[in-house]
């Protein structure tokens, strides 16, 4: 499996999302912004940072970029999108899932640990995970509360459409509607999450439960091709 | 270039314009002794913030080159934008650390944000990546509202602009003294990781290459000493009130995104290898840059003043070459590969300009076209200073240094002087002594302000922010990089060598806990106002004491920066000697943490100091000691602590180390324990003293815990150091438990009519409140 890792101007968890692709067994490489095509990639990461600055709003300027294009098309064809955090905050911009997320609860930016459930272990970014299993992943930003207006949030929920929620003693760190952490397209391709799986890659560093959504996609394009 | 008339001609400036500029008429006869003849009103402003204290050192620098700057593995010292030392496998380590407390007295969020951000120009113009930044941040009462606005603005400025250039801050202290209330402290630490073949000068070599300006534009921001500049009358007639507004000065304003944008480019640059040189923009923008890349080269570098690009119209030549406008990088290019460099700029998104071209005539010129509002067909010269007059020639004082004559505090007229022990007599509760210090925000978690800052990102991070020091893999090696920062104003307000000393200890101690080898030290002198010789004598000592640390073990001291002035009306703060030091851990499985690990496992304390509570937190609650002076270090003993700790951690000996400092003894266990979440059952024999031995601050100590069938070997270890090893007891339960025993304890106590226990008692859910709920509280912030 192929990972494309966009770098925005101002991205700066590119090389985190490099790092755990290559030590999940992916091929991976960084992706331009201004770059047209995707170069073959099976699977894209937008990665955190602040895309543009965040100029403006979280995400609001990146999802211009020539290569957006191209990730609305991979996506279109039902190809894995993933974006963590800013690279959340994009794809929400870009409406490629929904909902918008404002500033944290606390109005500061907030760095911590946090534990999440995982609600759907179907899906391509979590076959992989173990039933039962809580994720410990760190977060960092300033804007990640989740917010959708409340009828559409009945309807993500109805749908399936919750992917990870905050869980645990550490609790909600941002104000999110339902403790949303993540989020996932109604086809099942496109997730974003503000806590970085791509920092929890090995024990080391203190979890390496991120992994798990690497391993997962790395499992569905094997079935996929078994197929 | 035609130089029609002599330059002594051109703008002579009136006679008092110098002292405007902060210049003594001394200085003015030094600056004419090295240009001869008088300098015009242009060059008179690159002399003005090139001599001035912050640019030149012209106080400290006599002291700075009394220190041990020589070490194994040392590739850059004192001199480049930031020490250099080797760490194997063909990498090296760049760290600095830099003070911006003036801006951040001012402007505290911009103040701070431009600190980090100059701060991380001196690392990666040296041609390394960022991997860390530590604050150590000082204030003055948290329960002041101006106090709480500096703090809240500091740290969303530290934060803001780390967490968005994508560099952890993964460490740092946070003090609170009255003496910061009016100025407080922003510095600010930053480690770099490069490959050493990368390893860039910050030198304008070889006449003819260009010099090529990339980064932000230059505009009015940040004009150094520019309140006096504007109300000068620069120029002239009509306007002269319009001007005088126009002119007026702003803080420099930070723009990360910029800067992450210059970190790559810059990288990019050094890694194919397309520049001769690059030089960061920092104090006096571009005059300072020139200078200094053309005198380490020898050469000189010729400006063409419109082709800088300017962020506004009308900015007269001297507003442009002392901008300092922030994230800008002078680059010395061969002009055979600008197109390569202009191409990579155009990439990420970033202006640049050929500015100016190397000479080889030794001076720093300033030519322009422009002339009375008219493109003039010839270059016009509008100022030549040798490089060399502007930095290495720069003016050198030989202050005067007289101890002050009240160095002590001694308790105010009338104020009860206690006894040495304040414990029992005082019917205090060592218990309720310990939770109390616990809560103190100099000693509580900090995590309300590490919280605001990203400490995982670049996935090399260990360990950050709640311990004493910071560590940070190195990818594709089994190395770690452990750093930390630290000061003792309390110490340093009673005796500034040993303030100094004090510091060095406890750093690289703090380093060493983890199994790491110290490797090198930087430092951040921040002191008072120098031409008053109380000020001058307390920087000289703290200096020495510096140099003596470092001597005694072995360290090098490869950079550092030094900050004077920090005064207010209320006085000048207490001498403040900011150390930071980075250590290499060979393997870091075998890292050591500080907290407890496991039931059962023995709990000593390794090494042993001098008794007393003088410039102790302690001391500070209890409001006054009989004693003012501070527990001594011993040098020998801390070379030894630095020898064993490494061994024991390489041999497997250890379960957890914790360094010894603020609170004291108690206070450590009580971390150990709360980090661990492991109670422990301990026995301190107190003496006659139980405040001293439980609360005192003395250095030379080390909380170890371990596997007891490694006991025996641990104990041999310490014999051969040298070194004492006091069993307290063992790690178990949910509670610490210290019972004291001794001359001082229960039975002595009570004989004396106290009735407290002589016993520390508590859970560590009523420990890790204390902790938690300390600084929030202080700020009276929420949580």
């Amino acid at each position: 499996m192929k990972a494309g890792i966009v770098v925005f101007p101002g991205s700066n968890c590119d090389r985190d999302a490099l790092h755990a692709a290559r030590l999940a067994g992916m091929d991976a490489e960084l992706l331009w912004h201004e770059d047209p095509g995707l170069r073959g990639s099976d699977l894209v990461i937008l990665p955190g940072g602040f895309a543009y600055g965040d100029y403006l709003r979280a995400g609001a300027l990146a999802r211009f970029s020539p290569v957006m294009r191209a990730v609305h098309d991979h996506a279109e064809r039902g190809g894995p999108v993933l974006g963590i955090c800013n690279g959340f905050q994009v794809l929400a911009e870009a409406g490629l899932v929904p909902g918008a997320l404002l500033r944290n609860a606390s109005l500061r930016f907030e760095h911590r640990w946090v534990r999440l459930s995982v609600e759907r272990r179907d899906t391509v970014f979590t076959k992989a995970i173990p039933a039962g299993a809580a994720l410990r992943l760190p977060i960092a930003h300033g804007e990640g509360c989740y917010f959708l207006p409340g009828p559409q949030l009945d309807a993500l929920e109805a749908r399936g459409g919750v992917l990870f929620r905050y869980a645990g003693p550490e609790g909600n760190p941002n104000g999110s509607a339902r403790d949303i952490a993540g989020v996932i397209n109604e086809r099942g391709n496109v997730c974003g999450l503000m806590p970085h799986p791509e920092r929890a890659s090995e024990a080391l560093l203190g979890s390496e439960d991120g992994m798990l959504l690497f391993r997962s996609l790395l499992e569905s394009a094997a079935a996929v091709a078994a197929r | 270039m035609s130089l029609a008339e002599p330059p002594v001609q051109r703008g002579q400036p009136d006679a008092a314009l110098h002292r405007a500029l902060g210049l003594t008429d001394h200085e003015l006869g030094e600056i004419s002794a090295r240009l001869g003849r008088h300098p015009n009103e242009l060059e008179l402003a690159m002399f003005s913030v090139m001599w001035s204290e912050h640019c030149s050192y012209k106080s400290s620098r006599p002291l700075l080159r009394t220190l041990p700057t020589a070490g194994d593995g040392v590739v850059a010292g004192p001199g480049e934008n930031a020490g250099v030392v080797r760490i194997g496998d063909g990498l090296a380590v760049a760290f600095k650390l830099e003070s911006h407390n003036h801006p951040s007295a001012v402007e505290p969020s911009q103040g701070a944000a431009t600190g980090v951000g100059g701060i991380l120009r001196d690392i990666f113009t040296m041609g390394a990546r960022p991997i860390a930044i530590l604050d150590a941040l000082k204030f003055g009462d948290p329960a002041e509202a101006r106090t709480r606005h500096l703090v809240r603005g500091v740290v969303r400025g530290v934060g803001g602009y780390g967490n968005c250039v994508g560099v952890p801050t993964v460490g740092g202290e946070l003090v609170f003294h009255p003496s910061y209330g009016a100025n407080p402290l922003v510095n600010v630490m930053a480690v770099g990781l490069l490959e050493e073949r990368d390893l860039t000068r910050a030198a304008a070599p070889g006449p003819g290459n260009l010099a090529v300006l990339f980064g932000s534009t230059t505009g009015r921001d940040g004009i150094g000493g520019a309140s006096v500049l504007a109300s000068a009358t620069f120029g002239s007639g009509e306007g002269a009130a319009h001007g005088a507004a126009a002119k007026r000065p702003t803080v420099q304003v930070g723009d990360p995104f910029a800067e992450k944008l210059l970190i790559e480019a810059s990288l990019e640059l050094i890694g194919k290898r397309l520049v001769e040189g690059l030089q960061d923009l920092g104090a006096a923008g571009i005059t300072c840059a020139v200078a200094e890349t053309a005198d380490r080269a020898g050469t000189g570098i010729e400006v063409d003043l419109d082709a800088i690009p300017r962020r506004e119209g009308g900015m007269a030549p001297f507003e442009v070459m002392i901008s300092e406008s922030q994230e800008r990088m002078l680059a010395i290019v061969r002009p055979e590969r600008l197109e390569a460099v202009l191409a990579i700029c155009a990439r990420w998104g970033l202006l640049a300009a050929v500015i100016g071209r190397v000479t080889d005539d030794g001076d720093v010129t300033v030519v322009s076209h422009e002339g009375a509002g008219q493109e003039l067909a010839e270059p016009r010269e509008l100022a030549r200073i040798p490089a060399s007059a502007l930095t290495s020639d720069a003016i050198v004082y030989t202050r005067e240094a007289r101890p002050p004559t009240h160095s002590r505090r001694a308790p105010a007229p009338g104020a009860a002087v206690l006894p040495q022990d304040g414990l029992p007599e005082r019917g205090m509760d060592p218990g309720a002594v310990l939770v109390s210090l616990l809560g103190d925000p100099n000693l509580a978690s900090r995590a309300w302000v590490t919280a605001q800052y990203d400490a995982t990102v670049g996935s090399d991070t260990v360990e950050g922010n709640e311990r004493a020091a910071a560590m940070i893999r190195v990818k594709g090696t089994r190395k770690a990089l452990v750093m930390a920062t630290d000061a003792n104003a309390r110490v340093g307000l009673l005796d500034p060598h040993l303030g100094a000393l004090t510091a060095v200890v406890e750093c690289a101690r703090n380093v060493a806990v983890t199994g790491a080898r110290p490797l090198g030290v930087t430092n951040c002198l921040n002191f008072g106002d120098p031409e008053r010789p109380e000020e001058f004598w307390r920087l000289q000592e703290a200096v020495r004491g510096l140099g003596d640390a470092c001597r005694a073990l072995g360290l090098p001291v490869t950079g550092g920066n030094v900050s004077l002035y920090n005064e207010s009306v209320d006085g000048a703060i207490a001498p403040t000697t900011q150390i930071g030091i980075v250590g290499l851990l060979d393997d870091v499985e075998t890292r050591i943490g500080p907290a407890f690990q496991a039931e059962g496992d023995l709990v000593a304390l390794l090494g042993d100091t001098a008794p007393g509570l003088a410039g102790s937190i302690y001391a500070e609650h209890a409001g006054s000691v009989p004693d003012d002076r501070p527990p001594g270090v011993d040098l020998a003993r801390e070379a030894a602590l630095l020898a064993f700790l490494p061994e024991a951690a390489s041999r497997g000996l250890l379960r957890s180390a914790q360094d010894v400092s603020g609170g004291g003894l108690a206070v450590t266990l009580a971390e150990c324990a709360m980090w661990g979440d492991r109670g422990a059952a301990l026995h301190v024999s107190v003496g006659s003293a139980p405040a001293a031995e439980l609360f005192g601050e003395g250095p030379g100590r080390v909380v170890v815990s371990v596997d007891p069938t490694r006991w025996t070997d641990l104990q041999a270890l310490a014999l051969r150091h040298d070194l004492p090893l006091r069993r307290l007891g063992t790690v178990r339960g949910d509670r610490l438990r210290i019972k004291l025993t001794g001359e001082g304890a229960t039975g002595a106590a009570e004989d004396r009519g106290s009735g407290v226990a002589d016993e520390v008692d508590e859970a560590l859910a009523v420990l890790r409140h204390a902790s938690q709920s300390g600084l929030p509280r202080a700020l009276g912030e929420s949580g």
